[in-house]
This record gives structure tokens, C-alpha cells and sequence, in this order.
């Protein structure tokens, strides 16, 4: 135990966000502690409007937290400003949103892409990535295809493609099966679970179906804004 | 950096192609509309003033009656004769030249071709007056002028009309009952700002006119020039003095002739042409306008879904600096090709209405510049400035965009 350990990769401490003010006031979060070490898999699960998908947003620099301390591998974040938090996206985390959020009228490579060119890799690089992308999420027959000649799964797979292409640390998936059968739904929680298996990313994940969470080694439980309950499970894939 | 963000811009651009069309149709129309009208406005004023000059500035026409000048030449009102007009040339000192003659509308006949036209009963001091020159054979001699010869001289309207390609000299032509030998082709003319072409016409000596078409000795107008070295005002004063003696209008009787000096109509006409032109600009100006407004309302529209592409751009790691200039790229890149499109539909609109109007085609730097400037303005604003907003949002916050 010499060796000093590691911070933890995602560390949050009392965080609070309030939507609105006066009579619309509505806290979101009432004060959120979660440390999630690199290469977990949690789920967090929750009623409608307990705060999930907030505390994903603060999660994944996407919002600003009204209170409490985020700190991401050490770094604390609300220290950074909006180009640094960018870079931080940019090199360590993806997203996946029940909405899917693909650019439309863009072909799936061209969204894989997306993020490899902020990160200024050069142009047949960033292409061989995005397939390679493709290919993991077994979308590279489709890679010329529009989000609109694809169906609900095959978005889900492409943005999927999207957030791992940039080879992220951790991905944040919020409800990512909520609008696919569960045939769909089985498909993207096996490749979740492969890439933290094979690829040791962290993966955080918001469902509200017993059955997905399943797939997770953690669960998360919110309730009003806080988290009520956090405790390891067995996966049946481990 | 810059290529790829010229590489996105162009991408969005193709990617969104019906809206970079309505975008560029906007600026082309608004651009074209401005630069096309302006000129053609601006081309009749050079010509207007061209003809005015032309004109000379002393020239001065009397006509029998009080309504100015009719076309044809007959009215009511008595009318003049030559010893009016010698009487005008010989005692007035502040006359250079008073030529008599008349005018009227004939059907001219050559074998079995016919052409309504305008003749003119001249004299050869008209003729030089007025800047008629003969561009083949000749013009009348005095001894054909005195003795009433039937001779004719044809403009180039007529000529072709009637001749095509049959060489007129020699030729007989008929006018009413009158047959006369074409002696001469009247360099062309064009045609007068007012549309009127110079070169429907057919002139033959004023004595001819007066025995064989009218059949009396009347001179329906007497064209004069005033000495250049006096004011046409003292001019006039002179010939409604003399032309009141001459005619016996006692003191207090009104005129039964008029005097115009020409200047006076050139103004008038300088006048028309310019609020044409004013007229021309603004409408111009209100379709640069609708053309504005039709980009800011494609740009409008697509906020939302802009708004929301910029939401998964930021949310992917780009900084909000990367994102702008994309917009900017693109909304340059789109006002350009506009522009540049709507200023050659525009000159080409401004040559071909030049050329249909015969006026000169003078395009106007410095509107072309304007207009340009608006409609980039216009497209670069609305396309920038909604991207500016979404892109200090936080990613979230431009993904929810409703
Ligand atoms: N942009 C917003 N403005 C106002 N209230 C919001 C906003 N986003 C979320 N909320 C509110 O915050 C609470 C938590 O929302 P959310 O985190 O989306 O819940 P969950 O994802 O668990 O369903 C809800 O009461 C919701 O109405
Ligand atoms: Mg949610």
C-alpha cells in the first residue's frame, strides 16, 4: 500500500443543480455523491424525473452543475472553462442519448467522423477509424447510408460508432434502449458490455428496464434528486 | 484547420441543399434586381442627356395654335409660310436660321410594297440644321428645291422596308399620287429616348410637299436656331413680336402661334428620366429588400435545427470558436457564390434591357458594390449571429432546443 493510488475517474461530491427560480424553481439534484473508478459499469435506474439524466449531463460536461465539486481524474472541472471542458469531451468522453442525435442528412461515416476531426486527425486516418467503428458496432455494410434509411437500432449502433470512435475512456449512455425492442435493445447492451469487457471503457448507463441493467456490474438507484441505493451485482456475462 | 473547417462549411452547405438554394436565390435575386434596374434607369438618363445635347441648346420651334406641337403637323390654327420664315431669318438679328417646313404621315409605295411612314417636306438649310446627313447618293440641289421637283430622300427604315435588298437609287416611289425618284439614303439615326425611330421617314422638297401632297402653300413649323452668341429668351421675344405684327394680332389678343424653345423640353424630359430613375431604384430597393428578408427567413427557420447540430458538435469536442467559423465559412461561401451569380444575371438583365431600349449600357460600380454588400450583409448576419447564441450555450442546453 506504498504506492499512492490513483484518483478515482469520475469523483462527484454534494453536487446540486436548480432548474429555474422563485415559485419555478425545481432541484434537479439535491446534492449527488458518486465515485466511479475506471473501467466499471454502472447502471442507474430511478424513477421518471429523479434527476438521471441531469446528473449525466453534469456527468459529461455537457451542463453545469449549481453546486458541490466534480472532479474528473483528478482534474477539477469547475475549474475549466467552456474550451477546455470542450477538449475534455473531446478526448475522453462519448455520449449516447435515448434520442440518438445524429446529424440528418449526414451518411453514418460522416457522423462517426464527427468527432475525429476536432480532434484534427488527418482525413484517411479519421476514415479508417470510423469504419474500424463501424465495423464494431457491425454497421459497416451501412456506413453510406443517411440516419433516415436506417432504422431505430441502427441509429443507436451508429451513435454508438460516435462515441467510441474517439477510443473515449468512459461513455455515457442515457436510456440508450429506450425506444428499441428488446431484440434491438439485447444487441446494444451486448456491445456495451463487450466494450467494457474488451476495451476496459468505463460505461454509465441510465435505463429503467430491470432486464438492461442486468447487464451492469453496479447499480445506482435515484430518488428526488439524490441517490438512495449503490450496490455491486453480480453480472451474468462477467 | 482552415481547410477542414472550408471542408465542413461546403459539407453543410450541399448537405442542406435546399436551404443554400433558397439562400443563394434570395441574394441572386436582390443582387440581379438592383443591378439590372439601376442601370437600365441610369443608361436612359446618359441617353436623355446625350439627345438633349444633341438638340442644341438654342433651338427654337414655331407651330400655329396654342397646344404646342402635334404630331402630324396639320391644326386648325392658320398656319405659316415660307415668308414667314424668311421674314424671321432676314429681320431678326437674333436668328441664325429659320427653315420652314411641314410634315405629315403617308403611305409610301414601291411595286408591291407598302409602309406607313412620316414624310417631311424639307429644305436643304433643314436638313443641315437638324444634322440630317446622307450617307449614299445625294440630297436635293436649289433648282430641284425651286422648281418643286419630285425627288425623295429615305431613311434607312424605309429603305429597308420597301427596297430590302434592291438598290434604291433611280428607283420610283409613290406617295399618294405623287411618284418621285429616290435621290438619297439618310445616315441612320436610332431612335429618340422616347422610342420614336428616327429613320421611318422620307423627305422631299418643301415645295414639292406644299403642291403635290397638300395642295396649298402652308408650312405647318418653323424650325430655328438662335444666334449662340444671344439668350434664346431675347430670341423668342423677337420672333413672337414680329410673328404677332405679321399675323395682325391687335395688343391684348392673345398668341395664335406658339414659340418652344427646346431647352425647356429637354428639362422636361431630363425631368421624367430622372424620377424614372428614382422610380427604378426604389423598387429595386424593395426587391434587395424581400430578398433580404427571404434569407433572414430561411435562416429563421432553420435556428432550431442549426441550433441542435451545434448542441452535437459541442457535445463531440468541438469549441465553440470551431463551430462559428464553420457558420461563417459557410454563410461567406454562400453570399459570394450569390453575388457573384445575381451581379452577372444582373449586367446581363442591365445589356439586354439596354439593348432593347437602345440605350447606352453603363453599369455602376459602386451599385453593384451596394447591393452586393447588402445581401452578403444580409446572409452573413442571419447566418452567423443564431449560430453566435447556440454556440455560448451549454451543449445541453442547444440539444434540447425546441
Ligand atoms: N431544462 C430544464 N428546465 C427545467 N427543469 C428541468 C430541466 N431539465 C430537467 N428538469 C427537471 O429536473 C428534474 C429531473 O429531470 P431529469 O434529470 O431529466 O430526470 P430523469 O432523467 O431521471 O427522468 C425533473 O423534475 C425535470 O422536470
Ligand atoms: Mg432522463
Amino acid at each position: 500500500m506504498d504506492r499512492k493510488a490513483d484518483p478515482p475517474q469520475i469523483a462527484l461530491r454534494g453536487i446540486t443543480r436548480v432548474y429555474g427560480t422563485g415559485e419555478a424553481m425545481v432541484r434537479a439534484l439535491r446534492g449527488i455523491d458518486l465515485t466511479v473508478e475506471a473501467g466499471d459499469f454502472l447502471a442507474i435506474m430511478g424513477p421518471s424525473g429523479s434527476g438521471k439524466s441531469t446528473a449525466m449531463n453534469v456527468i459529461g460536461c455537457l451542463d453545469t452543475p449549481s453546486g458541490g465539486s466534480y472532479h474528473f481524474q483528478g482534474v477539477d472541472v469547475s475549474a475549466l472553462n467552456r474550451d477546455q471542458r470542450a477538449l475534455l469531451r473531446r478526448n475522453y468522453l462519448g455520449f449516447v442519448f435515448q434520442g440518438y442525435n445524429l446529424l440528418p442528412r449526414t451518411s453514418a461515416l460522416d457522423n462517426v467522423e464527427l468527432p475525429l476531426i476536432y480532434k484534427g486527425l488527418p482525413r484517411a486516418r479519421r476514415i479508417a477509424m470510423a469504419q474500424e467503428a463501424l465495423e464494431k458496432v457491425g454497421l459497416a455494410n451501412r456506413a453510406h447510408h443517411d440516419p433516415s434509411e436506417l432504422s431505430g437500432g441502427q441509429q443507436q449502433r451508429v451513435a454508438i460508432a460516435r462515441a467510441l470512435a474517439g477510443r473515449p475512456g468512459v461513455i455515457l449512455a442515457d436510456e440508450p434502449t429506450g425506444n428499441l425492442d428488446t431484440t434491438r435493445s439485447r444487441e446494444i447492451m451486448d456491445l456495451l458490455t463487450e466494450l467494457n469487457r474488451d476495451d476496459g471503457i468505463t460505461i454509465v448507463m441510465v435505463t429503467h428496464e430491470e432486464d438492461m441493467a442486468e447487464y451492469a456490474r453496479r447499480h445506482v438507484n435515484f430518488l428526488d434528486g439524490r441517490i438512495a441505493e449503490d450496490h455491486q451485482h453480480d453480472s451474468p456475462g462477467g | 484547420m482552415l481547410l477542414e473547417t472550408f471542408r465542413l462549411a461546403v459539407h453543410a452547405i450541399f448537405r442542406n441543399a435546399l436551404r443554400s438554394f433558397l439562400t443563394v436565390l434570395g441574394i441572386v435575386i436582390g443582387v440581379a434586381s438592383v443591378i439590372a434596374m439601376v442601370t437600365i434607369g441610369q443608361g436612359s438618363q446618359v441617353r436623355v442627356t446625350r439627345d438633349v445635347e444633341s438638340l442644341g441648346t438654342n433651338t427654337v420651334m414655331v407651330v400655329p395654335g396654342q397646344g404646342g406641337m402635334r404630331q402630324g403637323g396639320f391644326t386648325a390654327d392658320r398656319p405659316f409660310t415660307v415668308a414667314d420664315a424668311e421674314a424671321i431669318q432676314e429681320n431678326l438679328a437674333t436668328v441664325a436660321i429659320a427653315a420652314p417646313y411641314n410634315i405629315t404621315g403617308i403611305t409610301a409605295v414601291y411595286g408591291n410594297q407598302n409602309h406607313f411612314t412620316q414624310l417631311v417636306g424639307a429644305t436643304t438649310a433643314l436638313m443641315d440644321a437638324m444634322n440630317w446627313s446622307i450617307a449614299e447618293g445625294r440630297a436635293f440641289t436649289e433648282a430641284e428645291e425651286r422648281a418643286g421637283r419630285p425627288v425623295c430622300v429615305l431613311g434607312q427604315t424605309v429603305r429597308e422596308e420597301l427596297f430590302g435588298s434592291i438598290p434604291p437609287l433611280g428607283q420610283t416611289l409613290r406617295l399618294e399620287s405623287l411618284a418621285c425618284e429616290v435621290i438619297g439614303i439618310l445616315e441612320p439615326k436610332g431612335a429618340t429616348s422616347f422610342g420614336e425611330d428616327q429613320d421611318d421617314t422620307v423627305a422631299i422638297p418643301l415645295k414639292t410637299f406644299q403642291r403635290r401632297i397638300a395642295g396649298n402653300d402652308d408650312v405647318s413649323i418653323i424650325f430655328i436656331e438662335a444666334r449662340s452668341d444671344v439668350s434664346t429668351a431675347r430670341a423668342i421675344r423677337d420672333i413672337e413680336a414680329l410673328m404677332r405684327d405679321r399675323r395682325r394680332i391687335s395688343p391684348g389678343e392673345e398668341d395664335d402661334f406658339s414659340v418652344i424653345d427646346m431647352k425647356q423640353i429637354a428639362s422636361i424630359l431630363t425631368g421624367i428620366t430622372s424620377v424614372l430613375t428614382g422610380l427604378l431604384s426604389a423598387v429595386a430597393g424593395v426587391s434587395l429588400l424581400v430578398g433580404g428578408i427571404g434569407i433572414m427567413n430561411i435562416m429563421l427557420v432553420s435556428v432550431t435545427e442549426r441550433t441542435r447540430e451545434i448542441g452535437i458538435r459541442l457535445a463531440v469536442g468541438a469549441q465553440a470558436r470551431q463551430v462559428l467559423m464553420q457558420f461563417l465559412v459557410e454563410a461567406i461561401v454562400l453570399s459570394l457564390l450569390g453575388g457573384v451569380m445575381g451581379t452577372a444575371l444582373g449586367l446581363a438583365l442591365g445589356a439586354l434591357g439596354a439593348h432593347l431600349m437602345s440605350i447606352p449600357f453603363t453599369p455602376d460600380p459602386f451599385v453593384i458594390l451596394v447591393a452586393f454588400a447588402f445581401s452578403a450583409g444580409v446572409g452573413v448576419i442571419f447566418g452567423y449571429f443564431p449560430a453566435r447564441r447556440a454556440a455560448r450555450m451549454d451543449p445541453i442546453e442547444a440539444l434540447r432546443h425546441q
